[in-house]
């Protein structure tokens, strides 16, 4: 009676290996892995059938992973070689997977593909995608940063259009408070956790942000300097709300005139529209961002996100048809009308969609005048921790701006050090060849 | 040689678990204290030739880096708040329940309770509703007798005390759970003497509930003190760790290093410093407790 039992045991196990092994993927279909975040995955899956009828053969099968936890989860399946075999990549997040070494270069394909060239494209976003020369990521829906304003507190102040450049932004928002005395409430939303905008000035003001290479930062450079003055500025002359928690809700403060001007991005138009109704609805407008001196629109981010190809990728040639796809103008307009994500693809923009849409004009400017931050792996720690912390602290008055500028520049060298030593240690193998 | 085959057997049956705990414990920890001495990040997990062993750089760095001491501050300042707290709200609770005078225990019991069981995610966020400057209820509240506005996750001096506030709230009902055992615990006849020799309430609390609570005290003192040092999602949720990185704690400090900016070497070196925190924490708590036994 044991014995048997032994075998039964064994005869199961064996047999449920055997099983395992057998359920092999029928290989004549090729199925494309394709990792989107958040929304955009949700809403691909609507294009995936029209490109499976045009490309027998080829199935895609589109797994959705949430924005916040994508960071993570696209590295740990890197460090475990289980990657997909495309994805969808913010593209401040290029530089860190290029470094890893996860994802491949698509000169190649580019070069002999007569759907996708850079012409296409809007330079700037284009070139975030481009590290040492070589691209690793094509443009798939784009965003920048823009000023949302109300249109009635502009012109009570006199101004019919929006300002151009630095000073006249400055004169606005003083009257602008001006206009509440006694009241608390503010001309512009300058939130010290958001790096944006300080990024955006600094650029505008001609810092190259970091230096030597991007192997040390240059926040207190005469430029950046300028640009930190002039947004501490704003907070120290209570033109703009310190405080981050006041403003739980950004549109409904803007609805309140709690602000009249926020530097954001074209992920708010919907929700604007919801808050701005009733006589609010034609009370406010985008406008591209105020140039330095004589420069408008002056510079902005470029953001977006961007396709990407990872190396131990089977179907290169496949997925490569599908970025194809996904990136004709059909496609991305019908993308645009699903989500609201903005295409990449300049043609796109002939479209009566975007030609005739007021809030739109602003960004089709504004991305003609776009620029990447540093394209490093270490960027994103950068921004999100030390420049914020540092703002925050300028702008409470903690440290005076050099203060806080010496600071960061001695924490960011601090994070490039091992940045540094591997461009002396690359300098150093050319040097011997 | 009976004896020695039943121990045989005992090893028989605990490998299983002896290698799951091997493998899935002492290897990833060993591991991290190896990786605590390199300068394992980003490049290296592209490129492992890139790690460099740097010794105990990622230890000096630590001690020289002033958001360590920050996070470690804020901790310090969270457990000596709510650990004590926590305690003496739940005993009070407990008290509470365990009086003849109450009715429908079952009910305070179970509405107690419910804050430990809900997700701390959902709680953390109805909580930043409740903290709001301007729409929440304990602004209105303040508002009815004259209190201006407070910001309180937005002002430095408060956030912390907010997040203090939400988490005694949140865990009280799990150690008030184990004080009504421990109180259940104690012999009625203890009072019932007490009251012939004349002794008050006060008297009674003293001397007989404390003392009989003593293991129980113990015991809930040091889960409570470990949970607190590992504060995490409150503040990750509620604050992000600011403003000012006033409410950063060390565990998020750790995530951060190691999860978003993939300073692996770095945040492992974090780790057992402040594993060695915990240890010594837990050591001095049990001395003392040994001491005045």
């Amino acid at each position: 009676m044991k014995f048997s039992k032994k075998i039964l045991f064994l005869l199961l196990s064996t047999s449920i290996l055997f099983f395992i092994s057998c359920t092999k993927i029928n290989d004549s279909e090729k199925t494309i892995k394709f990792w989107a975040m958040g929304a955009e995955a949700e809403y691909v899956t609507k294009l995936v059938p029209e490109f499976e009828r045009l490309n027998p053969g080829i199935k895609v099968k589109v797994q959705q992973i949430p924005w916040t936890a994508a960071q993570e989860k696209l590295v740990t399946a890197f460090a475990s070689d289980n990657t997909p075999d495309a994805c969808q990549l913010g593209n401040t997040w290029v530089p860190q997977f290029a470094a890893l070494n996860a994802i491949v270069p698509l000169d190649e394909y580019i070069k002999s593909s007569t759907q996708i060239n850079q012409e296409k494209y809007f330079s700037g976003i284009w070139e975030t995608n481009v590290i040492d020369n070589r691209v690793f990521g094509i443009p798939w829906y784009v965003d920048t940063r823009i000023m949302f304003y109300r249109k009635d507190v502009f012109e009570k102040a006199g101004y019919k259009n929006p300002p151009k450049n630095w000073t006249e932004l400055y004169d606005l928002c003083k009257k602008i408070k001006s206009f509440y005395p006694n009241e608390e409430k503010y001309a512009i939303y300058l939130p010290t956790n958001e790096f944006a905008s300080f990024i955006i000035f600094g650029m505008q003001a001609g810092s190259s942000i970091l230096k030597n290479e991007n192997t040390r930062g240059n926040f207190s450079g005469k430029e950046f300097t300028e640009a930190f003055k002039f947004l501490t500025d704003f907070h120290k002359q209570n033109l703009a709300p310190i405080g981050i928690s006041q403003v739980t809700n950004v549109y409904q403060a803007f609805a309140e005139e709690y602000f009249s001007i926020y530097i954001s991005g074209p992920w708010n138009i919907p929700e604007f529209k919801k808050w701005m109704t009733g006589n609010l609805a034609d009370k406010w407008m985008t406008a591209p961002m105020p140039g330095f001196a004589n420069e408008y629109p002056g510079v902005s981010l470029a953001g977006g996100s961007s396709l990407v190809i990872f190396k131990d990728s089977e179907h290169k040639k496949e997925v490569w048809k599908f970025f194809e796809y996904l990136s004709q103008k059909s496609t991305q307009i019908e993308f645009y009308k699903l989500l609201n994500n903005l295409p990449a693809v300049k043609q796109a923009w002939d479209d009566p969609i975007l030609k005739n849409d007021p809030y739109m004009q602003a960004f089709y400017m504004q991305f003609n005048n776009v620029r990447a931050t540093p394209k490093i792996p270490e960027w994103e720690q950068i921004a999100f921790s030390k420049v914020q912390q540092y703002a925050e602290l300028a702008a409470r008055n903690v440290m005076t701006v050099d203060e806080a500028l010496k600071n960061l520049d001695k924490d960011v060298d601090r994070i490039l050090e091992k940045r540094r030593w591997l461009v002396e240690q690359n300098k150093k193998q050319e040097a011997e060849h | 040689m009976r004896f020695k085959s039943s121990i045989n057997a005992a090893y028989i049956f605990l490998a299983p678990a002896l290698s799951a705990i091997f493998i899935f414990f002492f290897v990833p920890v060993i591991a991290a204290f190896i990786m605590s001495f390199t300068d394992f990040d980003i490049y290296a997990l592209g490129n492992l030739s890139t790690v460099r062993f740097v010794g105990l750089d990622n230890y000096i760095k630590l001690f020289d880096d002033p958001l360590f001491y920050t996070a470690l501050k804020n901790t310090f300042y969270f457990v000596i708040l709510a650990g004590p707290l926590s305690i003496a709200v739940s005993l009070g609770a407990a008290l509470l329940l365990n009086s003849k005078l109450v009715k429908y225990k079952a009910i305070f019991r179970l509405s107690y309770f419910i804050p430990v069981v809900t997700t701390l995610v959902a709680v953390a966020i109805v909580w930043r509703f409740i903290y709001h400057p301007k729409f929440g209820i304990i602004n209105y509240l303040l508002s009815l007798v004259g209190i201006a506005q407070v910001d309180w996750l937005g002002d430095t001096a408060t956030a912390m005390p907010a997040i203090v506030l939400m988490s005694v709230w949140k865990s009280f009902g799990y150690n008030m759970i184990i004080f009504i055992a421990g109180l259940q615990n104690i012999p009625e006849d203890l009072y019932e003497a007490a009251s012939i020799e004349g002794a008050t309430g006060w008297q009674k609390f003293k001397s007989i509930t404390i003392p009989m609570l003593a293991p129980t005290t113990i015991f809930i003192s040091l889960i409570t003190m470990i949970g607190y040092f590992q504060l995490f999602a409150e503040p990750y949720i509620m604050t992000q760790g600011g403003p000012l990185n006033s409410t950063l704690s060390i565990v998020q400090y750790m995530y951060q290093e190691g999860f978003k900016w993939w300073n692996m070497g770095y945040s492992a070196s974090i780790a057992f410093v402040f594993f060695f925190i915990i240890l010594l924490g837990t050591i001095i708590q049990l001395k003392i407790q040994k001491s005045t036994e």
